[in-house]
């Protein structure tokens, strides 16, 4: 990809992102054609979920499978099974950069597994299925799903035993820190802070 | 307490408390109990001991704060006194000596770590403190001796079975708690009896040696927590079953439980429910079963050598418990010598502990009984009457009862707390979610998070790296940080420190929460410690950097703004501590408080204004408040309606306008008049107060008064010498002083009727107004006029029985007073001799060791030996003497007024000779070498007094006197001037005649 493409690629995207200015966006394309050149040069110039994935592990600290599979489907907006550079510099305007609103939006996206605009309880459940590790042989799934029960009969605000966006988003404004109540699926302050410093300080290296 | 000490205590040979951890948890005990023990029993903290425990301490002058009277070298004494006025704590290093609980508990409360040292060392020098503390009637109450109660000490023995009982009861407590933990980890465990099994099955078998045929497990299966018992029985505590087949009984079923182990009906693998019931009495272990049931094994056993019994529990702990058991239970002591050590163990376990609590003590205790079973509230409002230190310590916790029902809410909390353990991050988030959802302020919430652990899970969570986290747990522990006994609860768990420790945190929201729970935790002293000692002040301090300038914030500093409110919120809280306000001022907190003093919000400077009033005890933060140029905006906020602020403001300025340089600012910034303007609110005495203090410290300087006096100030506060309270009074009388050094303010007093109220004021007991009030008199009885109306209220009568206070301060206040009262009087000397026992007043506190007293008392006896017939009765007193004795001592002032009293008392003639016999000529002879003119002055006329005595001339002559009084022949004082050259005139015309012949009588 010649410097001269990124460019306009960059100036095209900005057009339509106001978290980055230009040149951070160039830089983010650059990352986004980096990280696809390490691996193939097959000529793609999409990121598929392998090595989506890998990235959120790696520079983001994302752990949970069901989540990180989530996130990738929120970064594809297409649903072509590949995140485009477009679509890498959108989803980065959120996931670094977002209002808390963007970000309420973005997490129920992610948390409602079926898409069918509710999160559910076997949703929760699927999400959380690990999260409890109890002593001896006591069975933690019991308990996992009385923490769910409380959890879900605290945010269910309309009471249809399912949470709605507005559930959701009633409860983040309410209390901020159950934003990602259901597992991570931001990354957190360290992590963004070392990402953009590379990132956008790096620009000088791929000349 | 004693039985404690002797038995329980491991002690090693040389009289020393070995290092186990048995005697640190006991000393542990022992100081938390003395902490506390002043605030919850003020009574019974302020029986003086029988006889003071003395022991080598390690602390020094430094250690002690204010309430102590440090001398030059290095020595303490406390300044609460017992009724004869000795100290009750004295110390020269090394050597320190209390009695008094009070004083225990100030050394238990001391802000270092020496805490626990001072502890071992009071308890190994003092091996029979229930004896000391008590004295012998008491301390053998044990053995229920009857004390004779005259009326007058019934109170008093009273108090001292009160302590008595509080004694022995702390000292049962400890024993228990001590036995509790022994006992737990006495309990067997899987591991245990695996070990045993293992072993036994080493004994069986056909060969010749074997001792068993068999010894199996009736299960193969083992649960992951090392049990093999089916779960419903594992409820019960029991762990495995084995079948053992001995040689020469019938096979055995043996239940192992936790309690111990026992015969069973018979459990085998497929045991019917009756089959587990017990059939035997408890054994210790399976082997001393075996023993005992089996004759065979027990004989062949020992042939076996010794048993290696697996080591549960360290052999330290094994000879402590073994003492504590015979300290419990005497009697059973001669039981089985040889089997000592099962007694001990069985003695650990439940069955026994019921019969340890019946002992002997219970029966000692019950004995005296007492009706007064103290009441929890009634200890609350006692402390809550202390003086000022007492509005920053909290009440203990009282001891809550454990029997109650609890609510399902409690289970849950506990079930979540559960969780929270358990939880990977996720988990942990949504408990912490369910967490807030329950009130917070109910005490069931507060009982489930403290017997759950509940509190230190919470401040574990704080060393994730994970905002949202830290913010959950921080937004319960602000909440939670209201119930006095969770604050313990936090700060005991070592919670606080976590607390401290992401005051670093990057995230703003976190910084302000902890330092908000920070303000909550520390409204007790143990809890201002530990922030101090974790670096705390200086975090909280660097929080305060917030906007460069308070009164323009733009919207990106509104936040930095917000965290530093809550950091000004905790300092205010821990700068209650004195250590702590040093630190602030170290940290470099004052010139950032200075800045945030320019804040519009009234939430902010409140407390920012009230942690100066707290630094302002520190000399070097009174200057540092001066040199920021603070008193401007200090003076400004007093121009704020905010009673709370203004207060504050008043208070700082009371307490620093001690400063000369304050005090000019305060003028140059209109101060005062804002001040005079504060007088009006007379319905606010908090306000009151600190203005009065304020303008009473301001008035030191003249120029100030001036400005005072343009605005009536003196006449309004003579308005308030009545109908206002003591704290009140104080300054305004202190200001009164102030005005009165000048003469027209005199006038004013007297014209405005302020006499009558300060003379009633004479009768209280408040003493800093005590001495306040006597300073308005003396510098009043100069005048006349004033003088005429002073006698007539009979002032002087009560001025003069103020000499029985036994504040020192107050005493020679008084006699201050007293002088220009006798000079002034009219019939001085006859008013005098007929105040009964006026004199002997005097006379007694001739003996006084404060030196303020005895200069003070020197000018009272100038003053009243003037008139002859009183002379005569001072000199029937031995005041001759009494002086004499004085002349060694050091201080010009108590000189001066010393060489004036005795110039005085040689107008009567026999008294020239007698102080020449004591001695005091050569005494003289050296006060003229001082630098002060004054203390030389009136040395000169009392040597021209005594020069009338030819043999005092000797004496005077061969101690060289007569070149520096020739010197003094030259004085500008014409009185000195004359006195000095008729004395060297008497020296030299007695001399020859003196050396001569020793009978010529002089001539006068």
């Amino acid at each position: 990809m010649s410097k001269r493409l990124i460019q306009n690629l960059a100036k095209i995207i900005s057009k339509q992102v106001d978290r980055f200015n230009q040149t951070e966006v160039e830089c983010l394309i650059r990352e986004f054609y980096a990280i696809l050149g390490q691996t193939t040069s097959t000529g793609k110039s999409s990121l598929d979920e392998r090595k989506f994935r890998s990235i959120l592990t790696n520079e983001f600290g994302l752990t949970n499978n069901t989540i990180m599979e989530r996130v990738f489907r929120t970064f594809d907006k297409d649903n072509d099974n590949f995140v485009s550079s477009k679509e890498w510099v959108e989803g980065l305007c959120v996931f670094l950069r977002g209002t808390l609103d963007e970000k309420i939006k973005y997490c129920f996206h992610v948390y409602d597994l079926s898409g069918d605009e509710y999160i559910a309880r076997e949703e929760i459940l699927l999400m959380v299925r690990n999260c409890l590790r109890m002593h001896g042989e006591e069975d933690p799934y019991d308990s996992i799903k009385d923490l769910v029960e409380i959890t879900l009969k605290r945010m269910d605000h309309d009471n249809d035993d399912k949470l709605s966006f507005e559930d959701y988003k009633k409860s983040v404004k309410e209390l901020n820190i159950v934003l990602e109540a259901f597992g991570t699926c931001l990354p957190n302050a360290t992590r963004i802070e070392r990402f953009e410093q590379r990132v956008f300080n790096n620009k000088w290296d791929h000349r | 307490m004693g039985t404690l000490l002797t038995r329980v205590a491991k002690w090693s040979s040389e009289d020393k408390l070995d290092s186990t951890a048995l005697n640190s948890l006991l000393l542990k005990d022992i100081m938390l109990f003395v902490e506390d023990f002043s605030s919850l029993h003020p009574q019974e903290a302020e029986i003086l001991f029988e006889e003071p425990l003395q022991w080598t301490s390690t602390l020094v002058a430094s250690d002690f704060e204010a309430d102590y009277d440090i001398n030059e070298s290095g020595e303490v004494e406390s300044q609460e006194k017992d009724e004869k006025g000795c100290p009750t704590l004295t110390l020269s290093p090394p050597n320190i000596s209390v009695r008094n609980f009070n004083q225990l508990s100030n050394l238990m409360n001391m802000e270092n770590d020496k805490r626990q040292n001072e502890v071992q060392a009071c308890i190994e020098e003092n091996r029979t403190p229930l004896l000391k503390i008590l004295g012998e009637n008491y301390a053998n109450m044990q053995k229920a001796v009857k004390i004779d109660k005259g009326e007058g000490h019934k109170q008093e023995s009273d108090i001292k079975m009160k302590l008595l009982r509080l004694l022995l009861d702390m000292g049962k407590q400890t024993i228990r708690k001590l036995l509790k933990e022994i006992s737990d980890k006495f309990r067997l465990n899987p591991t245990f009896v695996e070990q045993e099994v293992e072993y036994l099955q080493g004994l069986c078998g056909p060969g010749e040696n074997s001792v068993l045929k068999s010894v199996q497990y009736t299960s193969d299966y083992e649960y992951p927590n090392g049990c093999r018992a089916p779960l419903w029985r594992q409820i019960e505590g029991e762990m495995c079953y084995l079948i053992i087949e001995p040689y020469d009984t019938e096979t055995l079923y043996i239940t192992c439980s936790s309690a111990g182990v026992f015969l069973n009906l018979g459990v085998k693998d497929d045991g019917d429910d009756g089959a587990y019931k017990q059939a035997s009495e408890v054994f210790k272990n399976v082997v001393t079963l075996l023993k005992n049931k089996s004759q065979l094994f027990a004989e062949n056993l020992t042939s076996q050598g010794p048993l290696r019994t697996p080591k549960l529990v360290d052999a330290q702990t094994q000879l402590s418990l073994k003492r504590i058991n015979k300290s419990a239970t005497p009697s059973q002591r001669e039981e089985d010598k040889t089997s000592e050590f099962d007694d001990t163990q069985k003695g650990a376990r439940s069955k026994n502990i019921s019969h340890f609590s019946e002992s002997s003590y219970a029966e000692q205790l019950s004995s005296m009984k007492l009706k007064s079973q103290l009441q929890p509230g009634e200890v609350f409002s006692e402390t809550s009457s202390e003086s000022d230190q007492s509005y920053e310590e909290e009440e203990q916790p009282a001891r809550r009862q454990r029997n109650t029902d609890y609510p399902s809410e409690y289970w849950q909390i506990q079930k979540l707390v559960k969780y929270l353990r358990a939880g990977d991050q996720t988990a942990t988030l949504l408990t912490l979610y369910a967490l807030m959802d329950y009130d917070l302020t109910h005490e069931t919430y507060h009982l489930a998070m403290q017997d759950s652990g509940g509190l230190k899970v919470l401040t574990n969570i704080l060393h994730l790296d994970e905002v949202n986290l830290q913010l959950g747990s921080l937004q319960i522990l602000r909440d939670i940080s209201h119930n006095a006994q969770t604050r313990r609860g936090i700060v005991d768990n070592g919670g606080l420190r976590s607390i401290v420790n992401v005051l670093d945190s990057r995230n703003k929201d976190v910084k302000a929460l902890a330092a908000e729970t920070i303000a909550n935790l520390t409204s007790f002293r143990r809890a201002r410690r530990t922030v101090r000692k974790y670096n705390g002040i200086s975090k909280l301090v660097k929080l305060l950097d917030c906007a460069p300038d308070l009164a323009n914030v733009d919207a990106k500093q509104e936040k930095d703004v917000e965290v530093a409110r809550f950091g000004v919120l905790a300092l205010w809280s821990c700068s209650r501590s004195p250590k702590n306000k040093e630190a602030i001022h170290k940290a470099g907190g004052i010139p950032l408080l200075g800045r945030l003093l320019k804040s519009p919000q009234m939430n902010m400077l409140i407390p920012v204004v009230g942690i100066l009033q707290n630094c302002a005890d520190e000399e070097s933060c009174k200057d540092a408040i001066q040199t920021e140029g603070m008193i401007k905006d200090l003076v400004q906020n007093l121009g704020i309606d905010n009673a709370e602020l203004r207060i504050h403001c008043a208070n700082v300025i009371f307490k620093c306008a001690e400063n000369k340089r304050t005090r000019t600012l305060v003028n140059e910034n209109k101060g005062l008049q804002a001040l005079v303007s504060l007088l009006g609110k007379t319905d606010n005495k908090k306000l009151m107060a600190a203005a009065t203090g304020a303008i009473w410290k301001c008035s030191l300087s003249p120029e100030n008064l001036d400005v005072f006096q343009e605005h009536k100030v003196l006449e309004t506060l003579i308005g308030l010498l009545t109908n206002q309270p003591e704290e009140v009074l104080v300054n305004v009388v202190g200001a009164l002083a102030e005005f009165a050094q000048k003469p027209a303010n005199k006038i004013t007093i007297r014209k405005c009727g302020g006499l009558k109220p300060l003379v009633r004021l004479l009768v209280g007991r408040n003493e800093p107004l005590l001495v306040n009030v006597t300073r308005v008199v003396e510098a009043c009885a100069t005048d006349l006029d004033n003088m005429a109306i002073i006698q007539e209220l009979d002032a002087i009568r009560w001025v003069w029985s103020l000499l029985k206070n036994p504040n020192p301060e107050v005493q020679s206040s008084a006699a201050w007073a007293l002088c220009p009262c006798i000079e002034n009087a009219k019939e001085a000397g006859e008013m005098v001799s007929t105040l009964m026992g006026a004199m002997e007043l005097v006379i007694d506190l001739l003996k006084s060791t404060n030196d303020d007293v005895l200069a003070s008392m020197c000018a009272v006896i100038a003053k009243i030996a003037k008139d002859k017939y009183n002379l005569a009765v001072l000199t029937d007193y031995e005041v001759v003497s009494l002086l004499a004795k004085l002349t060694d001592k050091p201080g010009d002032l108590l000189r001066c007024h010393l060489a004036q009293a005795i110039a005085q008392c040689c107008t009567w003639r026999n008294n020239r000779a007698a102080f020449g016999e004591a001695g005091v000529v050569p005494h003289l002879a050296l006060y003229l070498k001082s630098s002060d003119m004054k203390v030389r002055h009136s040395t000169v006329m009392a040597l021209h007094q005594l020069s009338k005595e030819s043999n005092n001339c000797v004496i005077m002559h061969s101690e060289g006197v007569v070149k520096p009084l020739i010197h003094f022949m030259g004085s500008d004082d014409e009185k000195v001037r004359n006195a000095a050259a008729d004395c060297v005139r008497n020296i030299r015309l007695l001399f020859p005649n003196q050396s001569r012949a020793k009978k010529t009588t002089p001539c006068m």
